[in-house]
């Protein structure tokens, strides 16, 4: 690799490097200050162009102008100011690209998380800080309509301010929180368990990052549109999303964006995994979280564009008045619905099997014990990666799609359940006669395992269809997704966060405050959500501003319980600031795990190995008496391990 | 594994299932069932809570015991026993929860054809729903429309049910069927009301900024009262019409 760095017969970078133009053309946040607005105006210029050329009147429709140049040549802009397309911008122009020298590589200062950076380690840092700002812009959106239900009748939020804070929170919950938030982890992680030097494509692993906050700030801003926010729930359902606010169209392109960076860094997982593994790290000797991800990656690549284009098909309706979805043009009004779920329900596991990859690692190390069934571990992935693909009309029991639909879909859904059980039991087996302890991140995955199965039953009685009929559309279905995605996704997304602490940043965190973490927002999330069931079979339907006065008491409850859990969240943020400003230095191996990212320094090197591992056996052989799973020290003692294994 | 330790996580597991179940009992869960196919979705309610509340136990049991017995100090190195699997576990654990999936599944399926079949004597009415209200007519009473729903005590009734803009759903938690009437398709909802009584008609897929209060009343009526009602509307629109 660096000889052939040496030799490269390119010039040196065709950077302007002296005086202002350095600063006003070099890739960076003055250039995209001013790209944003010239690529506005690009779009303005596009639109305006051709609609007086065609003779369209108005000429200026802003809401064509917003959506064109606003949600789409802008972002383009900004991207391109800050540097995310510069190689492939120069290759295709024919300027000598800059031979990969690794300069974007590493985080030298903070300014350098603000920046265009290649290192798949700076990336996850800036996934996983970026969705927890949008975690918290959620939360607090929680919080505000939880005040709103505190009592029956209106408080202080209209119709539409409570229908766009509900679409709002759920949206950024889903797409700039769940889902990157794995992927951030992920792409820490991952490059580093496989012992590889970094993604397959780095400059792509940017793009992918830069791309969120982009699809973020499009639906929080959404709320600041003239009529209103996106109100529609984060479902957007047609024909209400296509006849709804403006504030819909920010949905759809949101959705857009966010949806190109899941599918970019799929791809990116896939290749890196397919093609990156460490000698001797065969797809049996992987670890689980690298199984999750891989498994993960191909439903989101394969499942993604079913939600772009739901979106597309809204959008179109509405900007350029074709008829989807309008049925007195023959438009399908369940057609939306079954595209919608077609991703929506994968979805669902794209959330949720990153989870259990990581607690299978901290189950594992914490209970000092091998994984309880590896092979049926990765295989149960498989399944569900399958199954997952065959279950989405169990969102659409009532919908008046044809009934004879619902028995099949019925029985996939259930089906779904085994493979998920066997993943708990085995969780459960692997504790069992372990040497458990009981930090921070072992809490959060058991308490995961813990939330995770009433979620899962819950679910099940939801795919019981008469049990669906009565309480599709209640509160039993808020509280069922709030405990597998806060219960199982968000629990194991901080068993993560903790885990990889000292990895990521170099510094302990404290353990104390994060146990008061742990079992403050435990005790917070059961007390709001639990009652969720109650109220909604009793018969309280979900995405109402107001309801009847008899769940008033519960409704009080729940408010005063999620502000409770709200608060919890300070304990963390403070924990997590004040240790990585101030926290002791981490040693390179704190938890004593044996996969391959515990075996470099904390924080790892720049190209993460000095020396490629060899990887001579499983990555949970705990207990097992010399068992290793990667060696590091040349082909000598690889031969000998080998000629010791039977 | 030892006795003792069987013992223990079964006696743990009877207390979770016991104060599972006290949930399930003493919160009043379901509203009141008046009608028959509420009797059968209860049926399946109920079966598959049980199931939940085993399943719940014995992981809730496994789950304490485990961290209760196995937690070890902070400063103790020691490795567990290496284990790596037991194939017959992990067949009893794949084959019970298919067993008990496939029994709700049959019981599920068994209960919905049942509260999909249609008697001849069915009464029928045509819901309309639009942004933010329900309007009713019956056509084999000449076709009368009212803003309120009424149903007939023992008597089937069959709701065809159609939006006007955008989707709206029908349900009366007392009932519990549920359907969403949806733009440009028509959708069907039997019904066989038990009780006569008053209801409230929710509708239950967001709508837009009236969703939480498009309600309408719904009356459930003896025979002789209905029939003498309807007979009443019928004359009064015909009236209307001729008038």
């Amino acid at each position: 690799m660096t000889e052939v760095a040496e030799h490269t017969p390119h010039a040196p970078p065709a950077e302007p490097s002296t005086g202002w133009r350095h600063y006003v053309l070099g890739p960076g946040w003055i250039r995209a200050a001013w790209m944003t607005p010239l690529f506005f105006a690009i779009g303005l210029g596009i639109v305006v162009g051709l609609r007086s050329l065609g003779h369209y009147e108005p000429v200026w429709d802003w809401l064509i102008i917003v959506t064109v140049a606003g949600l789409i040549t802008a972002p383009i802009g900004f991207l391109a100011g800050i540097g995310a397309f510069d190689y492939w911008v120069y290759y295709a122009l024919g300027y000598p690209t800059r031979p990969e020298d690794h300069s974007g590589h590493g985080a030298r200062s903070w300014k350098d998380y603000f920046r265009i950076n290649t290192d798949h380690k700076v990336i996850g840092v800036q996934y996983v800080v970026t969705t927890i700002f949008f975690f918290l812009a959620g939360g607090l959106m929680a919080m505000i309509f939880r005040a709103e239900l505190a009592k029956p009748g209106m408080q202080f939020l209209d119709n539409q301010e409570y229908n766009g804070l509900i679409s709002v929170h759920a949206s950024l919950m889903i797409f700039l929180f769940v889902i990157p938030a794995f992927a951030g982890l992920a792409n820490f992680v991952i490059p580093l368990m496989i012992g590889a030097p970094d993604m397959a494509f780095p400059r792509l692993n940017a793009l992918s990052f830069w791309l969120l906050p982009i699809a973020g700030i499009m639906m929080l801003s959404s709320v600041a549109v003239p009529g209103g926010a996106f109100g529609a729930g984060w479902t957007g359902y047609a024909p209400l999303s296509v006849v709804g606010t403006d504030g819909n169209v920010w949905f759809n392109m949101g959705v857009q964006w966010a949806g190109a960076s899941s599918i970019m860094t799929a791809l990116n997982f896939l290749v890196t995994i397919i093609t990156m593994r460490a000698p001797g790290m065969t797809f049996w000797r992987m670890p689980l979280l690298v199984w999750a991800n891989f498994t993960t990656s191909l439903l989101v690549v394969l499942a993604t564009p079913f939600v772009a284009g739901s979106q597309f098909f809204v959008m179109f309706d509405r900007i350029m008045h074709t008829n989807f979805f309008n049925y007195h043009e023959g438009g399908y009004v369940l057609g939306y619905q079954h595209i919608f779920w077609f991703y929506s329900h994968p979805a669902v596991y794209i959330m949720m099997l990153p989870g259990f990859g990581i607690a299978s690692e901290v189950i594992s190390v914490f209970s000092r014990k091998p994984i309880f069934g590896y092979r049926l571990m990765a295989l149960s992935l498989c399944a569900i990666l399958v199954l997952g693909f065959s279950v989405w009309a169990h969102h659409m029991f009532v919908s008046g799609m044809a009934s004879w639909l619902r028995v099949p879909m019925m029985i996939t859904t259930l089906l779904i359940a085994v493979p998920t059980g066997i993943k708990v039991f085995s969780w459960l087996a692997t504790t069992w006669e372990g040497r458990i302890h009981l930090a921070t991140p072992m809490l959060w995955a058991l308490g995961f395992v813990s939330m995770f199965v009433i979620g899962g039953l819950s679910g099940i009685m939801l795919g019981a269809v008469p049990i669906d009929i009565h309480t599709s559309d209640t509160y039993f279905v808020v509280a069922h997704i709030h405990y597998v995605l806060l219960g199982g996704s968000l629990f194991t997304i901080f068993a993560g966060i903790y885990y990889w602490f000292p990895k990521m940043t170099g510094r302990m965190y404290n353990e104390r405050l994060g146990k008061v973490h742990f079992w403050l927002t435990f005790v917070g999330f059961n007390l709001t959500f639990f009652p969720m069931h109650i109220i909604g079979v009793q018969g309280m339907p979900r995405r109402v501003s107001d309801y009847d006065p008899q769940f008033g008491t519960w409704n009080m409850v729940i408010s005063i319980s999620s502000f409770f859990l709200g608060v919890s969240f300070v304990v963390f943020l403070y924990n997590a600031i004040t240790s990585w400003l101030r926290g002791p230095i981490a040693e390179a191996n704190p938890w004593r795990a044996m996969t391959l990212e515990w075996q470099v320094s904390s924080p790892p090197p720049v190209f993460n190995f000095d020396e490629i591992p060899q990887v001579v056996g499983g990555p949970y052989e705990y207990g097992v008496p010399g068992a290793r799973h990667a060696v590091f020290n040349g082909d000598r003692e690889v031969e000998l391990e080998e000629a010791r294994s039977p | 594994m030892r006795r003792g330790a069987i013992v223990r996580v079964v006696t743990i597991a009877l207390l979770a299932a016991a104060a599972a179940t006290a949930v399930a009992i003493f919160i009043p869960w379901l509203p009141a069932a008046d009608s028959k196919e509420a009797e059968r979705i209860d049926l399946v309610f109920w079966v598959v809570i049980a199931i939940c509340i085993g399943v719940f136990a014995v992981v809730a049991a496994i789950t304490i015991y485990s961290v209760v017995k196995f937690r070890v100090r902070p400063d103790d190195d020691s490795d567990g026993p290496p284990v790596h699997g037991h194939t017959g576990i992990e067949i009893v654990w794949t084959a019970i929860p298919t067993i008990l999936v496939t029994l709700i599944a049959v019981l599920s399926a068994v209960a919905l054809a049942e509260n999909g079949d249609l008697k001849s004597n069915r009464l029928e009415v045509d819901v309309t729903a639009q942004q933010f209200a329900w309007s009713f007519k019956y056509p084999q009473y000449g076709g009368f429309q009212t803003h309120e729903l009424r149903l007939v005590e023992g008597r089937q009734v069959r709701l065809t049910l159609r939006a006007l803009d955008v989707i709206h759903s029908f349900w009366v938690p007392e009932f519990r069927q549920k359907q969403d009437a949806v733009p440009g398709t028509v959708t069907h909802l039997p019904i066989t009301p038990t009780k006569a009584g008053k209801y409230t008609l929710i509708c239950t897929e967001l709508c837009g900024l009236g969703h939480a209060l498009m309600r309408a009343r719904v009356i459930v009526m003896t025979p002789t009262a209905f029939d003498q009602w309807a007979r009443g509307q019928q004359q009064q629109s015909a009236q209307g019409a001729s008038g």
